[in-house]
């Protein structure tokens, strides 16, 4: 028994679950996006910034490997939609990558002498990064249910049909309802973050008061989210392997599924727990609980928007060219051989639990920033 | 599709591509350099080998950083400006990349954490197996890259399918044990190794000359240029078999790369030469203002034959009977049959005439190694520019060749003489470290100019490929990132000069 035994169904499914996972994941370590929007505001001194730079620092590449894995295995798995998502909303793709390409060089050269644009600037792209970079994976994981224009002819190519080129998702206000969450989210894993990793009481003090402010911003524009989502009419495909409109789809999809329901429920409600903990008992536990909720909230919501006959990327304009996970996925042969590179993956995940603990059982103190020895951003 | 559109999607692609290649081949080799400068300091426990290690590691972590930046932008790239492409062969190209992601990027990306922030966290081992592990990670993820690179110059182990209208993989290791692949992978992590030899050597000798910290510049000298004269040799050996692969499977570019018209046997290799501008392939003109060429190298380089024939660019696009070639506009009649048979066949299936969508098939089948040709307009158009690939491919020859006496140079008088009093030499090892970048780049064009109009070899042109969008929108993507790319670069290098000056004693 392999996974070449599974039908091509089957695999599919696997694969958007295993997308779905890696999603979670990604939004998860966001926390490092969320960390760079609260420099200045945790911080009063230049070591107590640098203390956070290089809470956060040690965890950024991860959180960037996780989306160019996101993406590679988008590509691999249901490469229709890599070709018309990034090739069609083309702006709003390229705007997230510019946000990703300046995040990548600031921890490096934030400190570093005549390091040409000078530290503000840096640390200006670090906050761009957590704020518009983060802000925008938002608006664009939210065209997933309210659908976008563009056609796929019958040599599936595809044809995007709005000059804006992905830049009118940003009319939407449903599309940026999940964009800011997203925001306050990762600004309240970040702080979260800071709390657990920095052994400093200034600081968590000051994490514990932005997380109030932060909690309720989220609350509003996640709630808002979420009950427009379970009212919306989502995109189906009926017995005949049609695209039909259905009332309350994804509300429908909840109910029918109720594992994924599960997983929404008990995700928020860790978040929830992880925060509460937090604030009210000064606890240093709780990104792992929030942690691990937001990966459940995360991967429920994609979940639902992919399983259960739904269309995971919508067109608006031709209904019949939206994307499922049956007419845009890789061939079973390709789904197979990569089902079996993925067994790798709890391997990974060990060796990177690993490492950190091994490097996180010191926490980040003053002396150790302040030490002449040490490798600083 | 738009005219200029297609020069604008590979201009962009291009500018990512050169600017990718500034920043990866020193990852890749100085990865290992550092790697072995520290094992050295664990088995000896000597802290100057500490400090040498950490020197160097620092200048890694500078370089790194910038090469993270504009690969993630490669690789979405391939949906954003390549999206037909992304579809039409997605099946295949995705999987190593999204396999890339998992094997080698997170080992790259973990330990590079322990590695900087590790020395005072974990164990001394611990920390050498990261060091190894990040150097080992990050030509993994070349291999990965590399491989699906070598796919779209030599596409094996898939077959098209015309109710998806793609192509589908049917075998994966013979695509990721592709002889172009392994070659490709072999002869780039080479150059990536002398690069960052190159740059060792290159920025010790800055210290000597400048009479500065001369145990730590001669110690870290000894160690880049013993590394670069076994990874010259092995770049050569590497580079023999990648012309070896070509003459079979992109005959074309191996004749541009020659300048080679008329097909000959014995062909000779023209180590020098002027190419003649208005020589074309379908003019009599002589191919050379001026050159210098020996007999029978291309033969055996190509055919490991000394007699071997090797078409010119004219056997190849007006055929050679006589060879067994076949004319390019034979091959386009082939191609078009098949577009047309794909459409036959998709008609047929609508009308649900099972026969009539057999037969299609059968005849698609049958067209289908030509696929490509069928939207190539004239048999000319599929010669690649061949002046950029000749003089490309002389330059990355050449500066090879320098390199291997440079480095046995350095090597002897380290060992032998007193390398501070042959200045001329430090300098020349100085300004070898921009020739380095020429030599990979020109490598690069070589082997991405040299393949045109190709974006799969014989499947898909170029032109099919971009995605559907006005040329307006990409070339201010183009010039945004150019901005961006080379303000970044302007700061990697204001950065990495001052952290070589300030110099391995003062640290941080």
């Amino acid at each position: 028994m392999g996974f070449g035994d599974l039908s091509l169904l089957e695999l599919q499914q696997l694969w958007w679950i295993i997308v779905s996972l890696l999603g979670g994941l990604f939004v998860f370590m966001m926390f490092v996006q969320g960390g760079q929007t609260l420099l200045n505001k945790l911080s009063t001194t230049e070591t107590e910034k640098t203390m956070l730079v290089n809470a956060i620092g040690r965890k950024w590449e991860l959180g960037f490997t996780t989306l160019v894995l996101f993406g590679g295995a988008l590509f691999a798995a249901f490469p229709l939609f890599y070709a018309t998502s990034f090739g069609g909303a083309y702006w709003v793709w390229m705007a997230i990558l510019f946000c990703f390409i300046i995040q990548a060089v600031s921890y490096e050269y934030r400190t570093k002498p005549n390091n040409f644009l000078g530290q503000k600037t840096y640390e200006f792209f670090l906050l761009v990064n957590g704020t518009l970079g983060v802000y925008l994976l938002g608006v664009a994981i939210a065209t997933f249910f309210s659908g976008s224009e563009f056609m796929v002819d019958s040599n599936n190519f595809s044809h995007w049909q709005n000059p804006l080129r992905g830049l009118e998702a940003l009319a939407n206000p449903y599309n940026s309802l999940l964009g800011l969450s997203l925001v306050f989210l990762a600004r309240i894993s970040g702080a979260l973050y800071f709390i657990s990793y920095i052994e400093h009481d200034a600081i968590r003090d000051r994490a514990v008061e932005s997380i109030k402010i932060d909690m309720i911003f989220f609350l509003v524009f996640f709630i808002a989210f979420a009950f427009w989502t379970l009212n919306l009419t989502g995109y189906a495909i009926d017995t005949n392997g049609v695209i039909v409109l259905e009332s309350y789809k994804y509300l429908h999809n909840f109910l029918e599924m109720p594992i994924v329901l599960g997983m929404f429920l008990l995700g928020v409600i860790m978040v929830v727990i992880g925060v509460f903990v937090a604030i009210t008992y000064k606890k240093t536990c709780c990104i792992k609980t929030t942690g691990a909720g937001i990966v459940l909230t995360v991967m429920a919501v994609l979940l639902n928007v992919g399983l259960n006959n739904t269309s995971f990327y919508p067109s608006s304009y031709d209904l019949q060219s939206s994307l499922t996970i049956m007419n845009s996925a890789g061939s079973h042969y390709t789904l197979t051989v990569m089902s079996y590179a993925a067994l790798m993956v709890p391997f990974v995940l060990a060796y990177i639990a690993f490492a950190w603990y091994s490097m996180d059982k010191v926490k980040i103190t003053k002396e150790e920033i302040e030490s002449p020895d040490s490798h600083n951003y | 599709m738009e005219e200029h559109l297609v020069d604008w999607s590979r201009a962009q692609f291009a500018l990512t591509a050169l600017y990718h290649w500034l920043f990866v081949p020193l990852t890749l080799g100085l990865g290992f350099i550092v790697a072995i400068m520290e094992t050295i300091y664990v088995k000896t426990g000597s802290e100057f080998w500490k400090k040498t290690t950490k020197f160097w590691m620092g200048l890694f972590a500078i370089n790194f950083a910038i090469g993270v930046a504009t690969g993630i932008i490669m690789e979405f790239e391939f949906g954003t400006n390549w999206a037909n492409y992304s579809w039409f062969v997605g099946d295949i190209f995705g999987a190593p990349l999204a396999i890339e992601g998992i094997l080698a990027f997170f080992m790259e990306s973990t330990f590079f954490a322990v590695m900087f922030f590790g020395w005072n966290k974990v164990g001394k081992k611990f920390h050498l197996l990261s060091t190894w592990l990040v150097a080992i990670g990050s030509n993994l993820s070349a291999l990965w890259i590399l491989v699906a690179n070598g796919w779209m110059q030599y596409p094996v182990g898939m077959r098209f399918n015309p109710d998806t209208v793609r192509n589908e993989m049917l075998d994966f290791w013979q695509v990721l044990l592709s002889p172009v692949a392994v070659s490709k992978f072999l002869h780039t992590i080479g150059s990536g190794f002398v690069m960052a030899s190159l740059f060792v050597v290159g920025v010790s000798a800055w210290y000597l000359l400048k009479n500065r910290d001369i145990k730590f510049a001669k110690n870290s000298m000894l160690v880049g240029a013993t590394f670069g004269l076994v990874t010259s040799l092995f770049l050569v050996l590497s580079g023999d078999e990648a012309a070896h692969q070509m003459a079979h499977k992109q005959p074309v570019k191996l004749a541009a790369m020659e300048g080679l018209y008329e097909g000959e046997h014995g062909a000779g290799l023209v180590v020098f030469g002027v190419l003649n501008p208005n020589k074309t392939v379908a003019n009599d003109e002589h191919e050379f203002l001026f050159d210098i060429e020996v007999p029978y190298i291309l033969s055996i380089l190509g055919y490991h034959e000394l007699n071997a024939y090797v078409p010119g660019l004219k056997d190849l696009v007006y055929g050679n009977k006589e060879q067994g070639i076949m004319s390019v506009e034979e091959k386009m009649a082939k191609g078009k049959i098949a577009i047309a048979s794909l459409e036959a066949y998709k008609e047929a299936k609508k009308a649900e005439d099972a026969q009539k969508a057999h037969n299609a098939r059968v005849l698609l089948e049958e067209n289908m190694p030509y696929f490509g040709y069928g939207h190539i307009k004239a048999p000319e158009d599929v010669v690649p520019p061949v002046e950029t690939t000749f003089y490309a491919f002389h330059i990355m020859v050449y500066l090879g060749g320098w390199f291997l006496t440079l480095f046995a140079l350095v090597l002897f008088l380290l060992t032998k003489k007193d390398i501070l009093e042959y200045r001329l030499v430090l300098w020349a090892a100085l300004w070898s470290i921009p020739l380095g970048y020429i030599a990979g780049e020109a490598g690069w064009i070589v082997a991405e100019v040299g393949r045109q109009p190709w974006a799969i070899q014989d499947l898909m042109p170029v032109g099919i490929a971009a995605t559907h969008i006005s040329s307006t929108s990409v070339m201010i993507s183009f010039a945004l990132f150019a901005v961006l790319f080379t303000t970044l670069l302007i700061a990697e290098i204001k950065i990495m000069t001052t952290q070589i000056k300030i110099g391995p004693e003062g640290g941080h």
